[in-house]
């Protein structure tokens, strides 16, 4: 008990690990994240010899700058306790309204941002559900979700072929990021900014700050006079347009726009954030950390194709790791409440 | 002999103007007058602290002037200004901080954070974290809290918590800080620092306004006392000036006649060298209750007496295996049994009614039927139902017998009041055909006819062979009804004496007595 | 007449008279009924037909939703179910007979309900919040019917099976027995044992049911057992009806379906009181609704999107009549109160 007088640590090796703890414990299931990640590289580098390529790993980002940009809006949201289901459809939404504008000559710099705010404005709608109509933070996303893909396929029922340059030029571009086979698309970079924009704002901004008090206690947040209700709609928000711009990076990568893209992709999103060490239950993690479940997840997908096997594997074993950090969490979180 | 006329008349010298002055404070919720032309003053540079029963009004007092609640008439006058609050955020911005005893912080930040959040440094608007944590610990350091502020406020105990909360208060330059009932959980070293840490700030000449039912750390700490009473003032004293007994009369009051109409428990013999039906030896749990022994008798009515947390609920829940007791062993009619769960004490027909029937009691929205015989029908299983005959008989039964009102099967207990609810439950336990029934509270916060149908339901039910556990406020309920009073204080047994001999004063100097302080267990919190 | 439009069930089917008679407005034939070779057909016996699946979803999804929990996995494991029927249909040497099928049934069941035992267990004993115990098995539920197949979509020619989803019997469909068949037995089970009460119990208070004796756990556990075997049962109607298993369309979406059509009969989403009959008028209802939007020319693909909007309103129409009915109540609480207190 470091209370009334400055203590003197007894066991200077226990009491810098307890220290750690009480510091980051929160950190703890990052790290887990992290090392699952390095075990799958090196164990998949051990069996199939080419995996740790710069090739492979460029890939990496490549393939999953889209699921990226959904984590680090879906970090926020369910740091604040919530969760927003609807973000694969209005992807699907966002891509579909900005192919068919392109197609009919609205020029990219206006079709972009308003991919941007249909995305920004479907989230603030599911948030105003949420907080002053107080509908669950499930069903109202579910509801946003059906709208969305709907919306998607009232656009048009068959996909769309983007040929606009710019978009093409995100994906197609590929920067020599170092020496050898490393390289790295506009569209990966783009990801980036938005992990590091998302943890600046997080670690740096009374906004980020208060939405993890709201993920820890709610009420508290309240009674300590935090904005709480505007920063529950702005979180919302934020998800919705990640969405958005995640809608521009998926049609970039695919070239074209599908009503049926992005099925399933709240799903991936969520595993991500949560392997990645965000609980579920609000208060605790990290956009850095949703950023591993993405390689994860990523890698995962990488293993099951060099394997040759069919990608509903993929699914199952983001299910059953999902599963066992949830379990885990449940554990640790059983375990702290008794004492 | 419990008196409101012992009191020597107060005269408190007007010392500077108070901090803090309510006048003919009324607060008014359907069917109950919560406060009714109540007077409150507090100081500058000192401690006063809030007594009362459950029921008293102290809880609605502190939320008119926090914010919480509004007002129906009177006024409040903060630092010399009529504030009208209309929320938590007006009490804070006049200058009033609460610490609740719930610690209202988020466990999940840091402890500098906490302390600072929504006050953080910032420069070039991004969060200075050093600076802000240098804030933090100077405000801890203040109050002669040394800790590591970037360490998670989760991975300090619940005392450091509360300090943590009190610098917040300090942030934000508070004048006034309400205290609501910091002590449960904290043990006796943390006590103490909290103490220390109050004591200073009432020198700096912060206001504090403390509540708590420890009558030990009333003493302690307090400069003086506002005893309040089913909703009205009684009246403000120097706690250096009154007696320990004389405040316990104060806070509980004479009982109404129309009760006094009930004869006292005839003494019936009750056979002690027979076997007891329930006895535990030794029953207790770390934090909860310090590790007491329990007996009842057949067809015997054990009452357990004291004040507010001082255990009897905690004892009653460890007998039934509403919580897991650490320590003990417990014996049905001779025979070892295990309860630690409520399903193991039912089948070893044991009943227990909950203190907080609106939370643990009543299945609201189901109808008086459906929670009467919810009892019988959990213990037969969900594959036998009680058959619609069979209901409506044991249903009618006892809405005649307790006089339940309005005396239809088919409405929602939700919206029976508190009295009919409250024999809603006890015909559902009764349908049991318990042999030992636990009753925590039952006659509280209802009106005075149903209470009476209550009481007199138990003694009979005590003639005819069940044994009753009884948990009251009222010591004169308790000293009424029961043959034995277990007392309580504190968190554990202090002792046990037989009703009959003793009347209400004699209850009350047990309670208030010092008893032997050489054992004050280090874990009770 | 006010006990009438007071009653719970009122608006439920108020609404889908209302729709009923919208849409023969708009098409005369809509409550047309032919008779072709003794067997019924026109809009509404389809309706009745196809409401099968989601029927036996949505009685379920009831039963979860009245413990306060959530089974998302209901589409998953009708996939599943799907895949292990047709596989064993057709990697057996007689395809076309009565045993084979039946055998396939029973096991396309089985494992669905093996399914929902672990949903139940994830919830009741390990404590997983309902969401995220049932979205892993929606995860991995429709990978895992992926491999059952082999990755291909399992066609089969089977008489018995198809008769399931596409036969008549005496100028009903069969489907619709099935659908029959397992309301009376749900409901026989909720509500002539006591399972129903203490399911309701469980789900108002679960501290005082606990403290009432109540087994939870157990009867938590049931609700997600019972919603994995229904859906099992509709995920053989379903395959039954294409004659085929598509791990990636079988129920999909249909747990929002069925979690409508639950709330649209009256069962809060808050758990406790739940009403099978209101499920049965809520799955007309969404039934009704999905033949309107293909009649109105608008393509399926976007139908989700009116479906959206209907649970919005729902919601929001919920929560505002919630306020309300709280109001009136604490209201005359206030009265009955102050009576009680005066005359005492």
């Amino acid at each position: 008990m470091t209370m009334t007088k400055p203590a003197v640590a007894p066991n200077p090796v226990a009491s810098a690990v307890q220290k750690f703890l009480s510091r980051r414990g929160s950190w703890v299931p990052v790290f887990a994240a992290l090392l699952i990640l390095i075990i799958m590289f090196v164990g998949a580098q051990a069996y199939f010899g080419n995996f740790l390529t710069p090739r492979v790993i460029s890939s990496l980002l490549l393939d999953n700058a889209y699921l990226l940009i959904l984590a680090v809006g879906m970090t926020f949201v369910i740091l604040t306790g919530g969760i927003d289901l609807s973000v694969g459809a209005v992807m699907a939404f966002t891509g579909m309204l900005g192919a068919s504008l392109l197609r009919d000559g609205s020029p990219v710099t206006v079709v972009v941002p308003v991919m941007l705010l249909v995305g920004a404005a479907l989230g603030l709608g599911v948030g105003i559900l949420v907080q002053y109509f107080g509908v669950q933070p499930f069903i109202a996303s579910l509801a946003a979700m059906f709208a969305a893909r709907g919306l998607a396929f009232m656009v048009s029922l068959s996909s769309i072929r983007v040929e606009e340059p710019a978009i093409l030029w995100l994906q197609g571009t590929r920067i020599q990021a170092a020496p050898g086979s490393w390289f790295i698309t506009p569209t990966g970079i783009l990801a980036l900014l938005v992990v590091v924009i998302g943890t600046l704002v997080l670690a740096y901004t009374r906004f980020g700050r208060t939405i993890y008090a709201i993920g820890g206690n709610e009420q508290s947040a309240r009674l300590m006079g935090l904005p709480v209700v505007r920063t529950k709609l702005l979180a919302y928000t934020i998800s919705g347009l990640c969405a958005g711009l995640a809608g521009v990076v998926f049609t970039a990568y695919t070239g074209a726009s599908y009503p049926l893209n992005g099925i399933g992709t709240e799903l991936d999103t969520i595993a991500a954030v949560v392997i990645g060490g965000t609980l579920l239950t609000g208060g605790s993690g990290y956009v850095l950390g949703s950023m591993i479940g993405v390689f994860v997840y990523g890698a995962i997908k990488s293993v099951i194709s060099f394997l040759g096997a069919e990608q509903s594997w993929t699914r199952i074993t983001i299910g059953g790791l999902l599963l066992v950090f949830v379990v885990v969490q449940r554990v640790i979180v059983a375990r702290s409440s008794r004492r | 002999m419990p008196a409101d006329t012992e009191v020597p008349p107060v005269e408190m010298p007007p010392v500077e103007k108070p901090v803090v002055e309510m006048r003919g404070i009324t607060i008014e919720f359907p069917g109950v007058k919560a406060l009714a032309n109540v007077d409150f003053t507090l100081r500058a540079g000192e401690v006063h602290t809030l007594m009362g029963e459950n029921g008293a009004g102290k809880s609605t007092l502190i939320k008119a002037l926090t914010g919480v609640y509004a007002i129906d008439s009177g006024t409040i006058t903060v630092g010399g200004q009529v504030r009208e609050f209309s929320g938590t955020a007006d009490a804070q911005a006049a200058g009033i901080s609460t610490v609740y005893q719930e610690v209202n912080l988020c466990t999940n930040l840091s402890v500098g954070e906490n302390v600072m959040l929504g006050h953080e440094v910032r420069t070039a608007g991004r969060i200075n974290w050093k600076a802000t944590h240098r804030e933090a610990a100077r405000h801890l350091e203040n109050l002669g809290v040394f800790i590591d502020t970037r360490s998670q406020l989760s991975s300090h105990s619940i005392a450091v918590q509360q300090l943590v909360a009190i610098s917040r208060a300090m942030v934000t330059d508070s004048t006034v800080l309400v205290l609501d009932e910091p002590t449960s959980s904290l043990d006796r070293s943390e006590v103490e620092q909290l103490f220390g840490v109050i004591r200073d700030l009432r020198d700096r000449g912060v206001a504090i306004l403390f509540v708590t039912h420890f009558l030990d750390q009333v003493y302690e700490i307090s400069d003086r006392l506002t005893v309040l009473r089913n909703g009205t003032l009684v009246g403000e004293y120097p706690a250096a000036g009154l007696a320990r007994g004389t405040l316990i009369s104060l806070m509980i009051g004479r009982e109404l006649d129309e009760l006094d109409a009930l004869s006292r428990s005839a003494v019936r013999p009750i056979d002690r060298d027979a076997q007891p039906v329930f006895s535990a030896t030794d029953l207790g749990r770390k934090g909860m209750l310090e590790p007491a022994d329990v007996s009842v008798y057949d067809g015997e009515v054990v009452g357990i007496a004291g004040l507010l947390g001082s255990g009897r609920t905690e004892l009653v829940r460890l007998m039934y295996g509403a919580d897991r007791p650490d320590t003990g062993s417990i014996e049905v009619r001779g025979d070892a049994a295990k309860i630690t769960t409520p399903r193991h004490a039912i089948d070893h027909r044991i009943a227990f009614s909950s203190e907080d029937r609106r939370a643990e009691g009543i299945i609201g929205d189901l109808t008086v039927a459906e929670n009467i015989v919810i009892g019988i029908q959990a213990k037969r299983g969900w594959l036998r139902k009680v058959g619609k005959a069979e209901q409506a008989t044991v249903v009618a039964e006892y809405i005649a017998a307790l006089g339940v009102r309005p005396a239809d099967p088919n409405r929602l207990v939700r919206n029976l009041s508190g009295g009919n609810q409250q024999k809603v439950l006890l015909a559902r336990w009764l349908a049991t055909a318990p042999q030992l029934i636990i009753l925590d509270e039952p006659t509280r916060g209802i009106d005075v006819g149903a209470k009476a149908d209550i009481q007199r339901k138990v003694a009979e039910l005590a003639s005819q062979g069940l044994s009753v556990v009884f948990i009251s406020s009222e010591l004169e309920e308790v000293l009424r009804i029961a043959q034995r009073v277990i007392v309580m204080r504190d968190r554990r047994k202090i002792g046990e004496l037989v009703s009959h001999d003793i009347e209400v004063g004699d209850l009350i100097d047990f309670i208030a007595q010092d008893h032997d302080k050489a054992e004050t267990p280090e874990n009770v919190a | 007449m006010k006990t009438i439009v007071q009653h719970r069930l009122f608006w439920p089917i108020a609404a889908l008279i209302v729709l009923i008679i919208v849409n023969t407005i708009a098409r005369p034939s809509f409550i047309s009924i032919t008779v072709q070779n003794g067997q019924l057909y026109g809009p509404l016996i389809d309706i009745l037909r196809n409401s099968a699946p989601l029927m036996l979803v949505a009685l379920g999804m009831t039963l979860v939703i009245a413990t306060r929990g959530i089974d998302l996995s209901v589409g998953a494991i009708m996939a599943v179910s799907g895949a292990v029927a047709l596989t064993i249909i057709q990697g057996s040497s007689d395809p076309n007979g009565l045993g084979t099928v039946l055998i396939a049934i029973v096991a396309g069941v089985l494992v669905a309900l093996v399914l929902g035992v672990w949903n139940g267990f994830l919830v009741s004993v390990v404590g997983i919040q309902p969401i995220i115990a049932t979205l892993v098995l929606m995860l991995a539920g429709r990978g895992i019917a992926l491999l059952i197949t082999g990755g291909f979509i399992t066609t089969i020619n089977s008489e018995p099976y198809r008769f399931m989803a596409q036969g008549y019997v005496f100028g009903f469909p069969f489907a619709l027995y099935v659908s029959v068949a397992a309301v009376v037995v749900v409901s026989l089970i909720e509500r002539r044992t006591a399972l129903g009460v203490l399911t309701e119990a469980v789900g108002i208070n679960p501290e005082a049911s606990r403290l009432a004796g109540v087994r939870s756990r157990g009867i938590i556990w049931a609700a997600y057992a019972v919603s994995g075997l229904l859906a099992g049962l509709a995920g053989i109607l379903y395959s039954s009806n294409i004659m085929a298993a598509d791990a990636n369309a079988a129920g999909l979406y249909i747990e929002l379906d069925a979690i409508l059509a639950v709330v649209l009969g009256g069962t809060s989403l808050m758990g406790g009181k739940f009403s099978l009959a209101g499920t049965v008028v809520g799955v007309f209802t969404i039934q009704t609704l999905k033949s309107t939007i293909t009649f109105l020319g608008v393509p399926p693909a976007v139908s989700p999107l009116f479906l959206a909007i209907v649970v919005v309103i729902v919601v929001l129409v919920q929560s505002q009549r919630l306020r309300d009915v709280s109001n009136r109540i604490s209201q005359s609480l206030r009265n009955r109160r102050a009576n009680s207190e005066v005359a005492s």
